[in-house]
């Protein structure tokens, strides 16, 4: 038996262009950016023997199994969730990876939520018992039928207990649109946005979330290559360290809410122990990093994110942003690709290749001196590193 | 225009039934003296499958809101206002909340339960506390 490895590692990534039509279909999409990454990592196809993704997409393992021939898979694992789930999928990749059941472990996402379906519009159907999850079933007949709808009522609250407004919200999206605005794969490349810009958005869900408080809804695939420190050495590119990785869900949690749970829904615990677990992993905090990929589905999440990892103090967020920590020059500067609002909407694949660049050195808005990204997103976060120390 | 239909399942059939009758029930755990919402088949504190509606007596309070405008919610001719409610009996549940000026809605404010027609059912939904419950 072999050597079980100590680490992860991410060998490689790869991207389509991001669009709002890209007139192929998902499965076309999902191949052509798993090819990319395997070829800038410099495995061959038919060595990948593992394969994480998550719900709420239409490719899977057998169908990018039978585009891209890859020769036996020894462990598939689709996490619930969804996009929530874009950040776990790295600790059930280190999981195949550490136990030996894997060597190459692909993880991807292939969408083509813009021109195929809208992925943000309310539904008209209720799922039942979808995912595991039953919020829905509970939500649709009040007229909450989209994810912004679920989670302007934990902004509501938020606003109302710490006096945060919908202006202040509106930081996140001028500073994504300014980080976007130099980054040239990023659907608003040269076009920032003004705070002004932002007040004069019309409302999606009052009185929490504009429509420029919104990430896009974007076609494009995004897929990042993990496999063993000893495998890596040979490989094209010098490897990433999977310092840390956590999935996590509370009791009672559900899709971006705990509505019924938490006395305070304003408090999100999800947050605060994935940090705490991460930083006894890796011995890094997410504030510890030089770069913060933090999911940003809408503006008000991104206050919750960075008070629950421990950025700044509950009620704090908005001060914090207007100190200027999140700039790229900033303390923990907030994906310098332009995040989902201001890059593309690839269901946080995007976010954590954006944090494998900064610690490579080749980002497009490169952040000086990055030994450690944090990549943080719903029900899981991950610490990633040059190296071990 | 009306609200989309319930979705009915095993376990929560007695919710509907009971909003049907224009009566708001919630789960309980008799042996364990605690309600449970979204209902499920099994108390997660004794592992009783043994519960049953309790009829809760409709006040409570606004515990957070918003308004979805654009794009438009299906079954509402205006923009409703989603609300999260808590019951006095300590329970949390999703509903609306009916008759306010968004203008005038104040965070812990005490609301009464109503019922809305749906096509084939009824759903709860909240009023100002001192607004008499009709929608
Ligand atoms: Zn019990």
């Amino acid at each position: 038996m072999k050597n079980r490895p100590s680490h992860a590692v991410i060998a490689g990534i790869g991207q389509t262009e991001f669009s709002k039509e890209s007139g192929r279909s998902e499965q076309q999409l999902a191949a052509e950016c798993i090819k990319m990454a395997l070829d800038d990592a410099g495995i061959a196809a038919a060595d990948v023997d593992g394969v994480v993704t998550f719900t709420l997409d239409n490719s899977d393992d057998v169908s990018t199994m039978r585009s891209l021939g890859f020769d036996q898979l020894n462990y598939i694992s689709r996490l619930p969730h969804g996009g929530g789930a874009s950040v776990a999928t790295l600790a059930h990749a280190q999981a195949a990876i550490l136990s030996g059941t894997s060597e190459v472990v692909v993880i991807w996402r292939a969408m083509n939520e813009r021109s195929q379906y809208r992925f943000g519009q309310p539904q008209q159907q209720i799922p039942v018992n979808a995912s595991g999850s039953t919020f829905a079933e509970w939500c649709m007949p009040f007229g909450a039928q989209s994810p912004a709808s679920w989670e302007g009522v934990v902004a509501q609250r938020y606003m109302h207990q710490y006096g945060a407004t919908n202006e202040d919200f509106g930081s996140v999206s001028v500073t994504l649109r300014k980080h976007a605005a130099t980054n040239p794969n990023a659907w608003f490349y040269e076009k920032p946005i003004t705070i002004e810009d932002h007040q004069a958005s019309r409302w999606v869900v009052a009185p929490a979330i504009r429509l420029l408080d919104c990430c896009q809804e974007s076609d494009g695939g995004v897929a990042i290559i993990v496999t063993t420190p000893e495998r890596a050495k040979d490989l094209k590119q010098t490897p990433v360290y999977l310092r840390g990785a956590v999935q996590r869900l509370p009791f009672e949690h559900e899709i971006i809410s705990d509505y019924y749970y938490a006395d305070d829904i304003t408090r999100q615990d999800i947050y605060s122990t994935t940090a705490k677990d991460l930083k006894e992993q890796s011995g890094i905090a997410p504030q510890e990093t030089q770069v913060a990929m933090i999911y940003d589905n809408f503006t008000p999440q991104i206050f919750s994110q960075l008070e629950g990892y421990g950025y700044c103090g509950v009620g704090e967020a908005k001060d914090y942003i207007k100190d200027g920590h999140l700039e790229l020059d900033g303390s923990s500067p907030l994906s310098p690709n332009g995040g989902h609002i201001g890059e593309g909407y690839i269901h946080g694949l995007n976010l954590m290749t954006e944090g494998i660049r900064q610690v490579r050195g080749s980002a497009a808005n490169q952040v000086k001196n990055v030994d450690s990204v944090f990549l943080g997103a719903g029900v899981g976060g991950a610490i990633i590193a040059k190296g071990l120390d | 225009m009306k609200r989309m239909d319930p979705v009915r399942t095993v376990d929560n059939a007695f919710f509907w039934d009971a909003a049907e009758a224009e009566r708001l029930d919630i789960q309980a755990c008799e042996a364990c003296d605690v309600l449970w919402h979204p209902p499920r088949p099994m108390c997660p504190k004794c592992h009783s499958t043994e519960l049953t509606p309790r009829t809760m007596s409709g006040k409570g309070k606004l515990y957070s809101w918003s308004m979805p405008i654009h794009p438009p919610a299906w079954g509402f001719e205006e923009p409703p206002i989603v609300a999260l409610i808590d019951l006095d009996e300590g329970v949390r549940l999703v509903s609306n909340l009916v008759g306010v000026d968004p203008e005038s809605i104040t965070n812990d404010m005490p609301v009464t339960v109503g019922f809305a027609e749906t096509p084939k059912s009824k759903v709860p939904f909240f009023t100002a506390a001192d607004s008499g419950g009709s929608e």
